[in-house]
């Protein structure tokens, strides 16, 4: 955390030529059209970008869920490209950590059981309880998905993510189905997560105003970056205009 | 046609693999059904008609000589409607390439006209001659099973004398649809002989001028055959009469009898098990379809559609499918209901087929399918009802498990979060889950009942042919003979031991029960012919007394200690009182025992004998046989071998293959379910097993949630299904057992042993299926819909 400031900043991705098409012939989809980035260790990092521009194939692919068509993309210094589906499980297991626009809990599990779903299985895991209380979700954690709101139940993914201590946490449109009011509490604890755990957190988002609370920003249009923006001043989650 | 049709048929059409399958369970259920009862009333139906058209009497009266004109006075019987007289007696047949004499029946044949009952279906060549005694009808299924045809030359045994005969016609009987050697169990068409000659040729053989030995009679349309049998009994008796009996009570009337009685069993237990197979799976089906439509649904609703009109459309779903299910299975079943009657056609020696689909078969299977569908619908329904407009337009919630978690939260010491996904999963829906375990369960059961059945026979076999009689030749005499002709016996080449018997014709009673069959005498110390307890040790014939088999005990409604009533049909035709000293095990027959000198003794014969067991060298058999036609006095041999291996025919053929059927439709069952239990628990946690492997789970541990379900299915489904299957094989074994064999019930390690293992397999196999689905799911496609 405060080794950051100190010693130069490790690359957490690096990508090159990264190429995504779905299909093939006439019917082919080019998601992505030769992606080239750099995602220091220990930032948040927000993608900007119109539907369909390929920012989830971006994520996925760096969260070890899809294969690129083309290009390189290394974790830290081991390349996805070329890892088994095994060591991309591993992978996932010991250092990502996911959250989705539809949350995606197990209903036959209560919060608390979530959360453990993950500890159980990972190398260098938090308690279930900090994980929760992190997320703000002390009371609730015997309750199951269904006696759940919506923010409550993105909370709860959000600890099933952070529980591992994962070192990169990535979330795609986390607020896409909240109302604006728990869409920043959600924003607030991810913040929080990347302050206390150092984790890089990528965020895509098409709520423009996310990009406020990013150590880094980047536009993304029809498969390929546009441009790179680092921030300079930082807004708190709170501060956000929706 | 309405918008809300057209989408019932584009959903048919989108679940069309699904709704195939199920109206292929349908089907088959329904074939199944229409199959078996049309060729059993085939079977019926062609048994009546052949036995009219061929005149087949009601009533059999054997008896020593009668003249002639008591035929006249047996037809003024009340209730008679005509009678015939017949000549018939024993011959032994002499067939080239036959190591063994072949025991026969010769009948006569009116030689001016055509019988007035018992005619016979001559399917080539024509009858004997007028004036011929060389001329011989023969009975088809024998001919067949020798390769005898027109023309060919028969030499016979008759009275004694050798003669030979030219086969002029080949015939089929009503009499003879099987055909059983006296003094044997199992009917074998190539061990015993039926021939038809001319009346005044017989009647010479036997020297019966103008005397019959066996009165036909048939009854008047209603009449009952009791009062005849009694009157018949008293007007023969001072001719030697040997007790009528009824045609009920004949012996291949019988047999087809016992058939038709074990295709029926079959019949009843199977169908009913498709339809609730296929009514649980249209319900999980149309379930399953309305919860993922119910934002559909909710949109019908909001539209102004009511309850009753959306219902009805889920209804007509199901009810489409049931009832396309039945249509297949009523053109399939009368299809294969032909085929197979037309298979037993052959197999009971009919000449011809009255196919016969019993409508009431199709309107029944028609509505059992419906009534399946309807039952697997109407709890669906009930979800369609309890949808609010409103609910339904929200995007889907959580399936709720607060309801199982306290349940569960006891078990938190010791079981991993997987382990409680699947157990919650399972006290969730207890209903499907219970669905899937009677299923596999009856499919286990049903196979496994067959299995117990298919083994039972065997012992049947082992403990007859292995226990009870121990011997390698059995010999019957003409008449009964001097002891010392057992001595004879012992001389002749490769003979080891010879254990001598005397069995006399007897019908036994009780009270009303009576039962046609025979006493067999059986020397002090018997070894080769024994009669052995439950425990298989011998019990020692007592002074005074009768033993009595376990079956033969039951149908007189009599135990050890009574007194039985036996009227002796030969000799001076005593009836004997004698009190039941033990009761017999037996499998095969219903026997009855004596001491051998107490028989004679009653019978007023000392040192009678009417026919011996042997032990024979393995090496001596020609020899043996070719000195045993040269004894004048030998009207059979019988090696024991021959005798099982008939028996194991039979037991195979028949409504034994039926069994083979069922166990293997039952194995089919039993994988679908466990197939179609995997693969829907896979289509319903799809998403939960992409969140588990976005998470790092790897395939393994992710299909371990949903083969842990399956194994719960699997183990709960296993002890029910060997329940169901223990207490299925009563049924079915009772519904099998005949005059002729009783299948002991018990159980069977083995039977359940390979059931079980089937099952095991059918999971271990879905199982692998399904898990290499799981490694085919696209998680980012899976997790990015919402449902
Ligand atoms: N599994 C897929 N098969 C075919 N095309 C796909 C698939 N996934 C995404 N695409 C296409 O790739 C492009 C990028 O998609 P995506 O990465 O989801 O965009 P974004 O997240 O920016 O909205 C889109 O045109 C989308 O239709
Ligand atoms: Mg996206």
């Amino acid at each position: 955390m405060s080794d950051r400031k100190t010693q130069p900043p490790r690359t957490t991705f690096r990508t090159r030529g990264l190429t995504k098409v779905y299909g093939e012939g006439a019917a082919a989809v080019h998601a992505l059209r030769g992606v080239d980035l750099e995602v220091p260790e220990g930032e948040i990092v927000v993608l900007l970008g119109p539907s369909g521009s390929g920012k989830s194939t971006l994520l996925n692919i760096l969260g070890g869920l899809d294969r690129a068509s083309d290009g390189e993309a290394f974790f830290q210094d081991q390349n996805l490209s070329e890892m088994s589906d095994r060591a991309l499980t591993m992978y996932r297991r010991d250092h990502v950590g996911f959250v989705f626009q539809f949350y995606n809990l197990m209903p036959s599990l209560t919060a608390f059981e979530n959360v453990e779903l993950v500890t159980e299985i990972a190398e260098n895991p938090m308690e279930a309880d900090r994980a929760l209380q992190l997320v703000g979700l002390g009371e609730r954690v015997n309750h199951f998905p269904a006696q759940m709101s919506g923010g409550e139940q993105q909370r709860v993914a959000i600890a099933r993510a952070v529980a591992k201590n994962p070192t990169v946490l990535f979330c795609d449109e986390p607020t896409g189905a909240l109302d604006s009011a728990t869409g920043r509490a959600v924003l607030h604890v991810i913040n929080d997560i990347n302050r206390e755990l150092g984790a890089t957190v990528m965020i895509v988002t098409h709520a423009a105003a996310t990009a406020q609370m990013a150590h880094r920003v980047i536009h993304f249009a029809d498969g390929a970056i546009r441009s790179v923006t680092e921030n300079d001043t930082r807004v708190s989650p709170d501060e956000i205009a929706w | 046609m309405r918008a809300l049709d057209r989408k019932l048929l584009r959903d048919m059409w989108r679940i069309k693999g699904q709704a195939g399958a199920i109206a292929v369970v349908v089907a088959v259920g329904v074939l199944l059904q229409v199959m078996m009862s049309g060729m059993i009333s085939s079977l019926e139906e062609t048994r009546a008609t052949y036995y009219e058209r061929y005149r087949l009497a009601d009533v059999f009266a054997p008896v020593t000589r009668a003249p002639q004109k008591m035929l006249t006075r047996l037809a003024e019987i009340p209730g008679v409607a005509a009678v015939e007289g017949r000549v018939q007696g024993g011959a032994l047949v002499d067939i080239v390439g036959q190591d063994l004499p072949v025991r026969a029946q010769v009948l006569s044949l009116p030689e001016w006209r055509n019988p007035w009952l018992n005619d016979v279906y001559l399917s080539e060549g024509q009858r004997p001659r007028i004036g011929r005694t060389d001329e011989v009808l023969l009975l088809r299924s024998f001919a067949r099973a020798h390769d005898l045809a027109l023309g060919d030359v028969l030499s016979a045994t008759l009275y004694g004398s050798k003669r030979t005969f030219r086969i002029v016609g080949i015939a089929q009987s009503p009499e003879f649809l099987f055909t059983t050697a006296p003094g044997e169990l199992v009917p074998d068409d190539a061990r015993f002989a039926v021939l038809w000659l001319n009346a005044e040729a017989l009647e010479a053989a036997f020297d019966l001028k103008g005397a019959f030995n066996e009165a036909l009679l048939s009854l008047e349309r209603g009449a009952d055959v009791a009062p005849v049998l009694t009157a018949v009994d008293s007007l023969l008796d001072r001719y030697g009469g040997l007790g009528a009996y009824a045609l009920e009570d004949q012996v291949s009337n019988r047999f087809l009898s016992e058939e038709i009685k074990g295709l029926k069993a079959t019949s009843k237990a199977v169908p009913p098990i498709f339809m609730g197979v296929a009514a649980f799976l249209l319900y999980i089906v149309v379930s399953r379809m309305v919860s993922a439509e119910r934002e559909q649904i909710g949109l019908i609703k909001a539209f102004g559609y009511t309850d009753t009109e959306v219902s009805l459309h889920y209804f007509k779903l199901v009810v489409s499918i049931a009832l396309a299910g039945a249509a297949l299975g009523c053109l399939g079943g009368v299809w294969a209901g032909r085929a197979l009657a037309g298979l037993y056609q052959a197999l009971y020696h009919l000449p011809f087929l009255v196919f016969r689909v019993d409508p009431s078969s199709f309107a029944s299977g028609v509505l059992i399918s419906v009534l399946a569908a309807v039952v697997g619908g109407v709890s669906v329904l009930r979800q369609v009802f309890a949808l609010t407009p409103a609910v339904a337009m929200r995007p889907p919630a959580p399936a709720d498990y607060s309801k199982s978690g306290a349940l569960t939260a006891a078990l938190k010491t010791w079981l991993d979060q997987p382990s409680r996904m699947v157990l919650r999963r399972v006290l969730r829906n207890p209903g499907r889950i219970f669905g899937a375990v009677i299923g596999i369960a009856a499919g286990m059961g049903l196979s496994s009942a067959q299995m117990s059945v298919m083994s039972g026979f065997n012992d049947v076999l082992d403990t007859t042919y292995g226990v009870i009689d121990r011997s390698d030749v059995a010999v019957t005499f003409f008449e009964q003979m001097p002891d010392k002709t057992a001595f004879d016996l012992a001389h002749l080449p490769g003979v080891i031991e010879v254990e001598p018997i005397r069995a006399v014709g007897a019908v036994l009673r009780n009270g009303t029960e009576s039962y046609r069959g025979s006493v067999t005498g059986l020397v002090e110390n018997a070894r080769l012919n024994r009669a052995v307890d439950a425990d298989h040790a011998d019990i020692a014939m007592p002074d005074n007394g009768i033993v009595l088999a376990k079956s033969l005990a039951d149908t007189l409604g009599i135990g050890a200690g009574d007194t039985v009533s036996v009227d002796v049909l030969e000799g001076r035709r005593p009836v004997l009182e004698l009190r039941v000293a033990r009761i017999a095990e037996t499998l095969m027959g219903a026997p009855a025992f004596m001491h051998i000198e107490a028989l004679n003794r009653a019978l007023g014969e000392p040192g009678r004998i009417s026919g011996a067991y042997m032990r024979v060298d393995a090496g001596a058999y020609p020899a043996l046989f070719s000195a045993l036609k040269d004894v004048p006095s030998v009207a059979g041999v019988t090696r024991k071998n021959d005798a099982r291996a008939a028996m194991k025919k039979l037991m195979d053929e028949g409504a034994g293959t039926m069994r083979y059927v069922m166990a293997l439709i039952a194995g089919v069952i039993t994988f679908g379910i466990v197939y179609n239990s995997a693969r829907i628990s896979f289509g319903e946690q799809s998403r939960d097993l992409a969140s588990l492997r976005v998470m790092g789970f790897t395939q393994g541990e992710a299909a371990f949630i949903l083969l842990g379900e399956l194994a719960i299915v699997v183990l709960l489904a296993l002890p029910i299904g060997v329940l169901l299957g223990y207490g299925l094989s009563y049924l079915v074994a009772a519904g099998f057992s005949t005059d002729l064999y009783q299948i002991p019930t018990g159980f069977r390690p083995e039977a359940f042993g390979v059931a079980g293992t089937a099952v095991v397999m059918a999971a271990l196999i879905s199982g692998w299926l399904v898990k290499r689905e799981i490694e085919r799911v696209d998680l980012v496609a899976t997790l990015k819909t919402r449902e």
